[in-house]
């Protein structure tokens, strides 16, 4: 589980960072999206991973506290999504901003010299 | 939670928030009443800063605590997100404060017309500001830092045109980059500590078992860098001076404080987690700091020795103040850190009258004559406040206009040079006079490190800032010479003028600044107040 969780993280994080280092608008914003992604998923990891465990309550079972995994993380990354989400909308604004003032989606706003 | 004083803690929260709100639902066009409330909340907000000031200096420096600790919610402190009022939150409040206030000010001339909604953008700006300064939270900061981002891209693409955009494109991408590494680092830390409070940090961090300790350790390091990116240190600062100098002068004055967010969240958490009481995490990371910090002072010497431009000079200007700030915290001795916070007040008030005056300088001179053709293109000027020229003035406008600016910008060069008489000379004495005055006579690297950084910056600074001022004033002065209204050297004069109120009153400021560099450097006081000990006993 571990394994699995860590190396999408990894592969996630890896596109991410090459994506965000291409000269185009569009491959940085979906390079932010996809390092968000595997971020959004390492604090939610951090709470502790299991498998086949109950989401609340064990059925028939009194509730107990070691039985379920850390809650605050998964507030982390409520509120992570949420802002990250707003700031990329912001950013594609800017993205389409950037594109008609300068007519091309290169990042510097002009085309580089062949 | 009984008096109104206690929840006068949240007031700077709350204020710029209700009026941001408040303005929302007004219509563009109604901007007199914007600005009115614009104002109404900045004059209450400086009224506020002063009080908190004046309660966290107030407050008897022998007790337990001298922290004031706003609890939201009521809940305990553990599961509660506090807001912690200390000498240094106070500080930082109040210097937000006026700066939101001056560049309000300045921008009732003609900016704010430049662009929708500036004002609420301002209000929010604001807020954001003054909710990193008084969280006790790391992930609270976070959100902050968010609000404040968010409301300074708003800011600096205000105006719009295709310099700001493509600056601003630049600064959204690195900032949201930086937000994910600020993530990662709370996220590592609550995986391993259990906690996010910045005292039950403090507190725990000396127990942290050795297998674990590493890697709590690489968790606030990669907060620490997202810090070092927002305070533009070298080699993570490039975005800065593009940005600012693309902004509007207004924005590039409140955003210019954004750079010392970084340092403060710096001077709170490396000093509160890596003191002495943290075992062998004690002074972590301190030799990169003083690295970084004199990097970043000599890359500023050259950047201003390079540069053409006036706003892309204060700019360089940004990164000498960071550096030095950084290098000094760094040294971790209470004299030099309450020097530092001295020379923090006088550069944050000088670097935005720049911002402001560099307007006022530009505006008679044909834009970019200080540019020399060939790199004008690489520069990205343009003529995209054209417009703006064409309105109407509002206020009188001021006699002997090219002196008042002259003087003005020499007071700016002086502070930001740090030449005598003025306070910024002050601040890079206090902060050099405890390392070369060492007790035993001999001075350590620190010393030498930050006396040759210090001044080198100097002497690159005068000599930039007085080809410049040679060249705005004396050798091409304005054709026309600018129209300038009491409202736009207003502010400018609030700025400069407190600078000068510091110099005057050295003595008092000084002392206020060394007692908050002593509770800093203890910072059981801080996690006292946050977290008293006989509660904890009790209730655990």
């Amino acid at each position: 589980m571990e394994a699995i969780v860590s190396i999408g993280i990894g592969i996630l994080t890896g596109a991410g960072v090459w994506l965000l280092l291409r000269p185009r608008t569009f491959q940085v914003i979906i390079g932010l999206s996809l390092i968000s992604y595997a971020v959004n998923l390492f604090i939610f990891s951090t709470g502790g991973l299991r498998t086949g465990a109950a989401p609340v309550l064990l059925s028939g079972g009194v509730g107990d506290l070691a039985q379920h995994t850390d809650p605050l993380p998964q507030a982390l990354v409520l509120t992570a999504i949420v802002i990250g989400f707003a700031t990329t909308a912001l950013f594609l604004v800017v993205l389409l901003a950037a594109r008609g003032f300068t007519g091309t989606d290169h990042v510097d706003g002009r085309e580089p010299k062949q | 939670m009984s008096s109104w004083l206690d929840h006068l803690v949240i007031a700077p929260i709350i204020i710029p928030l209700f009026a941001a709100l408040m303005m929302m639902l007004i219509g563009e066009q109604r901007r007199p009443l914007k600005a009115a409330i614009g104002l109404v909340s900045t004059l209450l907000l400086l009224a506020v800063a002063i009080t908190l000031l004046v309660l966290a200096a107030g407050s008897d420096p022998d007790a337990a605590s001298s922290a004031r600790v706003y609890r939201l919610g009521d809940w305990p402190a553990i599961f509660a997100i506090v807001l912690v009022l200390d000498r240094l939150a106070a500080l930082m409040v109040l210097l937000s404060s006026l700066l939101g206030f001056a560049a309000l000010i300045f921008a009732l001339a003609r900016w704010h017309r430049a662009g929708t909604h500036f004002h609420p953008l301002l209000q929010l700006q604001i807020m954001g500001l003054n909710g990193a300064f008084l969280t006790g939270d790391i992930f609270n900061l976070f959100v902050f830092f968010e609000v404040m981002l968010a409301a300074s891209y708003g800011l600096a693409l205000h105006g719009s045109g295709i310099a700001r955009v493509r600056a601003g494109l630049h600064y959204i991408t690195i900032n949201l980059v930086t937000s994910f590494l600020i993530l990662i680092g709370a996220s590592v830390v609550y995986g391993i500590a259990g906690t996010l409070n910045m005292a039950d940090l403090a507190i725990h961090i000396g127990s942290v078992p050795p297998g674990d300790r590493s890697l709590l350790e690489a968790g606030l390091a990669v907060l620490g860098i997202a810090f070092l990116v927002k305070a533009a240190i070298w080699p993570l600062g490039f975005w800065l001076p593009p940005t600012y100098a693309a902004a509007s002068p207004p924005s590039a004055a409140i955003i210019s404080i954004l750079s010392k967010v970084g340092i403060y969240a710096i001077i709170r958490l490396w000093l509160l987690l890596f003191s002495p009481d943290a075992m062998e995490s004690s002074g972590f990371g301190g030799t990169w700091l003083l690295y970084s910090g004199l990097a970043t002072i000599l890359f500023g010497s050259i950047a201003i020795m390079a540069t053409q431009s006036l706003s892309r000079l204060a700019g360089a200007c940004v990164f000498i103040s960071s550096g030095t700030l950084l290098a000094a915290v760094s040294a971790g001795q209470v004299e030099v850190t309450g020097g530092a916070l001295f020379y923090l007040a006088t550069s944050v008030l000088a670097i935005a009258a720049l911002y402001l005056l560099i307007d006022l300088i530009e505006r008679g001179r044909v834009l970019g004559a200080d540019v020399l053709a060939v790199t004008r293109e690489a520069y990205g000027e343009s003529d995209l406040d054209e417009d703006l020229d064409e309105e109407a003035m509002v206020g009188v406008a001021i006699p002997a206009t090219m002196a008042i600016l002259g003087l003005s910008f020499a007071a700016c060069a002086l502070l930001l040079a740090g030449l005598p008489p003025l306070s910024g000379f002050l601040g890079k004495f206090a902060i050099l006079s405890p390392l070369l005055n060492g007790g035993d006579g001999v001075i350590s690297f620190t010393g030498w490190g930050l006396l040759a950084a210090l001044t080198i910056s100097g002497i690159a600074t005068i000599i930039a800032t007085s080809r410049a001022g040679v060249e705005a004033f004396w050798a091409s002065p304005p054709e026309t010479v600018p129209q300038v209204s009491i409202v736009e050297i207003a502010p400018i004069f609030l700025l400069l003028g407190l600078c000068i109120a510091i110099t005057i009153l050295a003595g008092p400021t000084l002392q206020y600044m060394e007692a908050t560099a002593h509770y800093l450097h203890l910072p059981q006081d801080y996690t006292h107040g946050v977290f008293p000990p006989t509660i904890r006993a009790g209730g655990g």
